[in-house]
Formats: C-alpha cells, sequence, structure tokens
C-alpha cells in the first residue's frame, strides 16, 4: 500500500539575495515498509525535501506548491499543531548530527520518556521502563545506567543510536533519515546502517535514507532518487539504476567516486564546474554547463521527466539519456542479470 | 625495543622523510593524566613517493602529521628529513627548514585569510622568505595560481569568500607548492568537498606532485580515497602501526584483522554487494587515556588470545613491501 504520495513538491525560500529554489518540483511514491535513498551533493536540496514532507519548515519567507499525502491524508493544508500529533508516531527524523538533535543539558533518560509521555500518557515509571527497552534495543550496553548520562558522555556511534531510539520510540511508519552516519566512522556507519535496517524490518517501517554517499544506497533501498539543483533527475529502483544510468549527471557522479575495487592510481573522471545556484539556475538543463552531452537545446529548453520506454518505474529529466549500449561492459552485464 | 618496530623501514639514505619511534603525548587533568596520541610509530617516505596515513577519527593521523612539522614538537622519537633530524635542531634552525614541508588541511576555507586577496595569499610566504624580486614573485604566483586551475586576470584580486570550497582548495594547494617544497602533508584534503569536485582535486594532486616533483603525505579516514593517491599505506588504530603495504596489495589481501574490518565495512556503490551484518566491528574504540596492554586492536579482535594482551605485535614481512603488527596475521609472516 502507498504510504506518501508527493507530487510536484516545490519549496523556496525568499532571501535577500532572492528566491532560493532548494526545492523545484520532485514526485514520488514510496510504500509501506520499503526504503527510498536521496543521494545528491550539498547543496542539492535533499534535506529540503525532507523537512518540506514532515512540514518542518521555518515559518516565514517560505514558499510551498504542490501536494504531500501521507496514509491518503493531505498534509500541506495542516497547521503545526495538527502535525504534532503525527511527528513521532505517523513520522520522524534522525538528523546527521546527533549533538544536534539532543538536547546536551538533559539526561538521556528525559529525552526518550518526553515523547512517550506526550503521545501516550505514560506514566514515568512506565515510560523509563520502554526508554530502557529501546536503548536496549538500539544496541547501547548497560542501558538502565545510560538513562542517568548526559549526551557528552557517549560516543558518537552511541549518540546516533540514541537518536535513532528517540525517533523509533512512538513506532512512526515512516523514518527519514537525513546523513545518519555521514559524521561517524565507517565501521560505526556500519553498525549504525545494520541497526536500521534491523529495527526497519522488525517494525515494517518505511525509510527515506537521505544520504551523499551513492554506496550506501547501493545495497540497503529499494528505490533511488537522484537530486541535482533542487530536481529530482533520475528515479529507479537501485538494481535497475545502478545497471542502467539514464541521466549524464546520475553517471558523471558514479564515474567521480573512487572506488575499492579500481587499482590505485585510476585516473578519476572529475564532473567539471561545480552546482549552478539556486537563486537563478540555468534556464535549460540545470545539469547543462557542466554536462559533456548536452547540445543547444538543454540550454534553452529545460527536460520534463521521461519514462523509460523499457521500465514505467525508471524516469529521467534528459533530452540526451545515456545510451544503455554505451556501457562498460562490466555495467551491461549487471543489466542483463548475470 | 618499544613501539610496534622498524622491520618495514627502507636505506635511510633513499629516504626524503624518516620518522622512528614517534610518541605524541597530551597531559591533561592538569598532568595527572595522559592521551596517548600517537605511540611509537616508524615510517618512511622515498622521494616522489605519496605515503597514505589511513584509520579511523581519534587514530592519531593528524597528530602524526602535526608532530613531523614539529607543531607541536614530539614528545619522543626521531623526524629526519633530508638527513637532519628536527627533533635534535634549535626552534630557530626548524623555523628556516620550514618552507621545505608545507600542509594542507580539511578546511579550505577557513585555513585561508578572509580579508587578503588571493594573489596575497599565494605571495605571502615568497614574501617572508625573501624568495626573489617583486617582478619574479609576481610571476611565479602566476604560474602556481595557473596550473591549480584559477585565472589570475579574473580571480587574482577576489578574497576567499568569493569562491567554493574546491577551488578554495585549489588555492591552499597553489600556497604550498609556491614555496617548491620537498614534501606537502595532506590532512583530509578533500573530506570536506563534494564528491564531484573531490575527484577535481585528487587529479590536482597527482599533476602537482608529477610536475613539481613532490613527496606526499596523504592524510584521510576514506579508504577509497587513500587507496587512489598512495603509493604505499600505513593502516593506523588508536596510536599505533598496524599495516604497511602498497595499496593494490593491501586493499586485495589485507594481513591485520583491522584492515579487513574497516576494508569490509566501506558501502561499496554497487546493488549486487550486499552489506553483511556479519562483517561489522562491534564495540567501541577504547580510551586513548589508558590503551589497552599488548595489541591495542585485542578489545574488538575476533582472533584475540591471551597472547595479544600479554604482548605486543610488532611489524613483520608478509609480501614484498608489506608489512603486519599482529601476532595472528590473515596471511601468515615470511619470517
Ligand atoms: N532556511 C533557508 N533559507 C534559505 N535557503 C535555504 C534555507 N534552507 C536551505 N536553503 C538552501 O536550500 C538549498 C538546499 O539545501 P539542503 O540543505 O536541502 O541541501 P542538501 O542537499 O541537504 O545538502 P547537504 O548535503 O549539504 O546537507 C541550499 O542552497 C541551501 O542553502
Ligand atoms: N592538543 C591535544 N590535547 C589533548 N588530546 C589531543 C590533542 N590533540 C589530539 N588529541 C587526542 O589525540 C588523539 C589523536 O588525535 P588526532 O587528531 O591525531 O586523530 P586523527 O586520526 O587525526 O582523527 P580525525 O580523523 O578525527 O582527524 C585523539 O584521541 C585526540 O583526542
Ligand atoms: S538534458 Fe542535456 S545537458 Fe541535461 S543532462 Fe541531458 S544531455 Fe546533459
Ligand atoms: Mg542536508
Ligand atoms: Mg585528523
Amino acid at each position: 500500500m502507498t504510504l506518501l504520495e508527493v507530487t510536484d513538491l516545490k519549496t523556496h525560500f525568499k532571501t535577500d539575495r532572492g528566491i532560493v529554489r532548494a526545492v523545484d518540483g520532485v514526485t514520488f511514491t514510496l510504500e509501506e515498509g520499503h526504503t527510498l535513498g536521496v543521494v545528491g551533493e550539498s547543496g542539492s536540496g535533499k534535506s529540503v525535501l525532507s523537512r518540506s514532507i514532515m512540514g518542518l519548515l521555518p515559518k516565514f519567507n517560505v514558499i510551498r506548491e504542490g501536494s504531500v499525502r501521507f496514509e491518503g491524508e493531505e498534509l500541506t493544508a495542516k497547521t503545526n499543531k495538527q502535525l504534532r500529533k503525527l511527528w513521532g508516531t505517523g513520522m520522524s527524523m534522525i538528523f546527521q548530527d546527533p549533538m544536534t538533535s539532543l538536547n546536551p543539558v538533559l539526561k538521556i533518560g528525559r529525552q526518550i520518556t518526553e515523547g512517550l509521555m506526550l503521545h501516550f500518557d505514560f506514566r514515568k515509571q512506565q515510560a523509563m521502563e520502554t526508554a530502557e527497552e529501546l536503548l536496549r534495543s538500539v544496541g547501547i550496553p548497560e542501558p538502565a545506567r545510560r538513562l542517568g548520562e548526559y549526551p557528552h558522555q557517549l560516543s558518537g556511534g552511541m549518540r546516533q543510536r540514541v537518536v535513532i531510539a528517540i525517533a523509533l520510540s512512538c513506532g512512526p511508519k515512516l523514518l527519514f533519515a537525513d546523513e545518519p552516519t555521514t559524521a561517524l566512522d565507517v565501521t560505526v556507519q556500519a553498525q549504525i546502517l545494520n541497526l536500521l535496517a534491523k529495527q526497519q524490518s522488525e517494525r515494517r517501517m518505511a525509510v527515506v535514507l537521505v544520504t551523499h554517499d551513492l554506496g550506501v544506497v547501493a545495497g540497503r533501498t529499494d528505490d533511488i532518487i537522484v537530486m541535482y539543483a533542487g530536481q529530482a533527475v533520475e528515479k529507479a529502483s537501485t538494481t535497475q539504476l545502478f545497471a542502467n544510468m539514464r541521466h549524464p549527471y546520475t553517471e558523471a557522479l558514479f564515474k567521480s567516486i573512487p572506488k575499492l575495487s579500481n587499482p590505485s592510481h585510476t585516473h578519476l573522471d572529475a564532473i567539471p564546474g561545480r552546482p549552478p545556484n539556486l537563486i537563478t539556475p540555468p534556464p535549460g538543463c540545470r545539469f547543462a554547463p557542466r554536462c559533456p552531452y548536452a547540445q543547444q537545446k538543454c540550454h534553452d529548453e529545460m527536460p520534463p521527466l521521461i519514462t523509460d520506454p523499457n521500465d514505467a518505474n525508471h524516469q529521467y529529466r534528459c533530452w540526451f539519456p545515456v545510451q544503455v549500449s554505451a556501457k562498460p561492459a562490466h555495467l551491461v552485464g549487471v543489466a542483463a542479470g548475470h | 625495543m618499544a613501539g610496534t618496530g622498524k622491520a618495514h623501514l627502507r636505506d635511510a639514505d633513499k629516504a626524503v622523510l624518516r620518522i622512528e619511534d614517534l610518541v605524541v603525548e597530551f597531559p591533561i587533568a592538569r598532568g595527572k593524566l595522559k592521551v596517548h596520541a600517537v605511540s611509537g610509530i616508524s615510517l618512511d617516505i622515498l622521494e616522489g613517493e605519496t605515503l597514505g596515513l589511513v584509520g579511523e577519527s581519534g587514530c592519531g593521523k593528524s597528530t602524526t602529521g602535526r608532530a613531523i612539522m614539529q607543531l607541536p614538537r614530539p614528545t619522543s622519537g626521531s623526524v629526519v628529513l633530508e638527513g637532519q633530524d628536527l627533533t635534535k635542531l634549535p626552534s630557530d634552525e626548524v623555523r628556516a627548514i620550514r618552507p621545505k614541508m608545507q600542509m594542507i588541511f580539511q578546511d579550505p576555507i577557513s585555513s585561508l585569510n578572509p580579508r587578503r586577496k588571493v594573489v596575497d595569499i599565494v605571495a605571502e610566504p615568497l614574501l617572508i622568505w625573501k624568495k626573489g624580486t617583486k617582478e619574479q614573485i609576481q610571476a611565479r604566483v602566476r604560474e602556481v595560481l595557473d596550473t591549480v586551475g584559477i585565472d589570475v586576470d579574473q580571480a587574482g584580486t577576489r578574497r576567499p569568500h568569493e569562491f567554493s570550497g574546491g577551488q578554495c582548495q585549489r588555492i591552499c594547494i597553489a600556497r604550498a607548492v609556491v614555496m617548491d617544497p620537498k614534501v606537502i602533508i595532506c590532512d583530509e584534503p578533500v573530506s570536506a568537498l563534494d564528491v564531484s569536485v573531490q575527484a577535481q582535486i585528487l587529479n590536482l594532486l597527482e599533476d602537482m606532485k608529477h610536475r613539481y616533483g613532490l613527496t606526499l603525505v596523504f592524510i584521510a579516514h576514506d579508504l577509497a580515497v587513500v587507496k587512489n593517491i598512495s603509493d604505499r599505506v600505513v593502516v593506523m588504530y588508536l596510536g599505533k602501526m598496524c599495516e604497511v603495504g602498497p595499496p593494490d596489495d593491501l586493499y586485495a589481501e589485507p594481513a591485520h584483522p583491522y584492515t579487513k574490518a574497516l576494508i569490509e565495512s566501506i558501502p561499496e556503490p554497487d546493488p549486487n554487494v550486499r552489506p553483511e551484518a556479519s562483517k561489522v566491528l562491534e564495540g567501541d574504540l577504547p580510551s586513548p587515556i589508558a590503551p589497552p596492554s599488548g595489541c591495542r586492536f585485542r578489545t574488538r579482535c575476533a582472533y584475540a588470545q591471551d597472547r595479544c594482551a600479554a604482548e605486543e605485535p610488532q611489524l613483520r614481512k608478509v609480501r614484498e613491501g608489506h608489512f603486519v603488527a599482529c601476532h595472528f596475521p590473515l596471511i601468515p609472516a615470511l619470517d
């Protein structure tokens, strides 16, 4: 069943310099229990997209258009008070830096029990017992002792586990994980991503996993959206996306990352230039100034979201999509399912 | 023998830089305790080589880089640059040697003076060290900025905040290269940059290395980045060396359980490689104030035996140029 339906969502900010088109027409649906990866470079609009869906935007100088339906209900018309009932139980969010989502002067126990007492009318004792159980379930040793500690007494990985425990405490149906491991070491990242996957399957929860790392989404998502300059430039199932990259930006991003499977000193295909500013983005395709395949049409007209003739789930915003046959041999092999 | 051994060191005459038994401790709690940041590291770098230092947060990579620069001076051990032991030199002589070693940092924007123009930032070290006439200096600055891809006529008079992070890192590289140094220590130079820009800077560093005959120490926590740029890789854990080797060999067949765990925890951009929960390294990094006895990795190691707590492993050869400090290595030692 469809849990979340986002249609042509736009989120613009009014600033002194002009209107920042942070999210500029994003459409997707997410099924119950599924995982969607949102990948893109810094400033591409990933965080604003998540916040805009949840309704966590600044009060002033924001223009939001489009529709967000959660379990069939339109959210864009709801007041903050109405939304607050949904935060925690319907959807919740974890952020990149655990320190910004934890209150440094409150004990861990207090921070976990707050939501439980608000949403479920738990008594303090009952909430504390549930909190201890939650900490145990996210892999924190000696959970009872940790309840009485402050965030700075925990390691970075432990703090992110606490943040996850808080986000899961009211049993959300949808979890936004915005770069949940970017600030952590690789071995801790692996621990945290495994923990998220385990909790997700136990709870049948849907997850939107936001990251700039194609490696993080590759093995852990059902579908992927690639963001560039506020737009979803490519959207596909994860296997299809990696096997058949059609958007030149997706291809360029993939080629530019150093891979462990390549020998040392392999030349990297860097993408020239940098992303456009979002106040006056290029009138045509936003990737055109950096795209190796760009033609005049690309500079003049914005490409619409085109559906792949061979795959109804695969869409891209490009006038001259990368030809599948032009792929390196090992990727064609993957596409054929070998 | 203290530390984790020196079997991997090469002929002292050939090394541009040779560090032996480097120890850096930071006193804390009014001197009652100390942080064992670097505990007996030895390494050498040949002319034109890129040495990659990799490991997780807090393992002592930056401290090693700074100790090489004598910023601050190490607690003990030697740092020999072209035959001269910097730890034995008085401060003014260390200062005189500094132009030979330059450093590039993770955050390019904050390491540039915000009030100065790009050309002045790059010219500054030349002026301080009186390297030529005004005209010679101008020409040199123009040449170096040009090679890092900054157009002096268009951008020379702009200030750092008008540039992106990637461009600021180009300026930092120009400022380091302009002094014609022997060695450049790059401390996480691409960690703060976007993936597409990261590739530009890595390619630029390779170009600059060949053009100016540089020797690089490249510090990073990203194993794929380190593999890409290095000729030799050192894996560190909690102030110690675990493994040294040529990148292709070390990554294909890690001999240290920690190196293996580190490599296995990297998410590959390939949906056919499913992450396996069983391979994940459990637990947290122990405190560097009271590090474990014996092998510092033993508290998280799946292969640990009693001997690992009792005795510190020394670096032993497993292949040509490939050494490991482990009592029970994944590739048998040759001795
Ligand atoms: N409150 C705001 N007012 C004005 N501009 C904003 C605001 N919030 C975000 N932006 C801008 O919107 C754009 C998208 O930002 P967003 O944080 O979504 O990027 P991101 O993809 O999450 O990047 P990162 O990977 O760095 O987290 C950026 O250009 C950002 O500067
Ligand atoms: N000036 C200092 N005083 C006390 N402790 C310090 C000091 N500088 C570094 N340390 C400690 O020394 C250890 C090594 O730190 P270092 O910065 O070298 O690690 P690193 O490998 O560079 O980590 P990162 O990847 O986070 O940059 C850490 O435990 C750190 O907290
Ligand atoms: S529309 Fe044109 S410029 Fe944009 S990605 Fe496609 S080919 Fe490149
Ligand atoms: Mg973000
Ligand atoms: Mg460091």
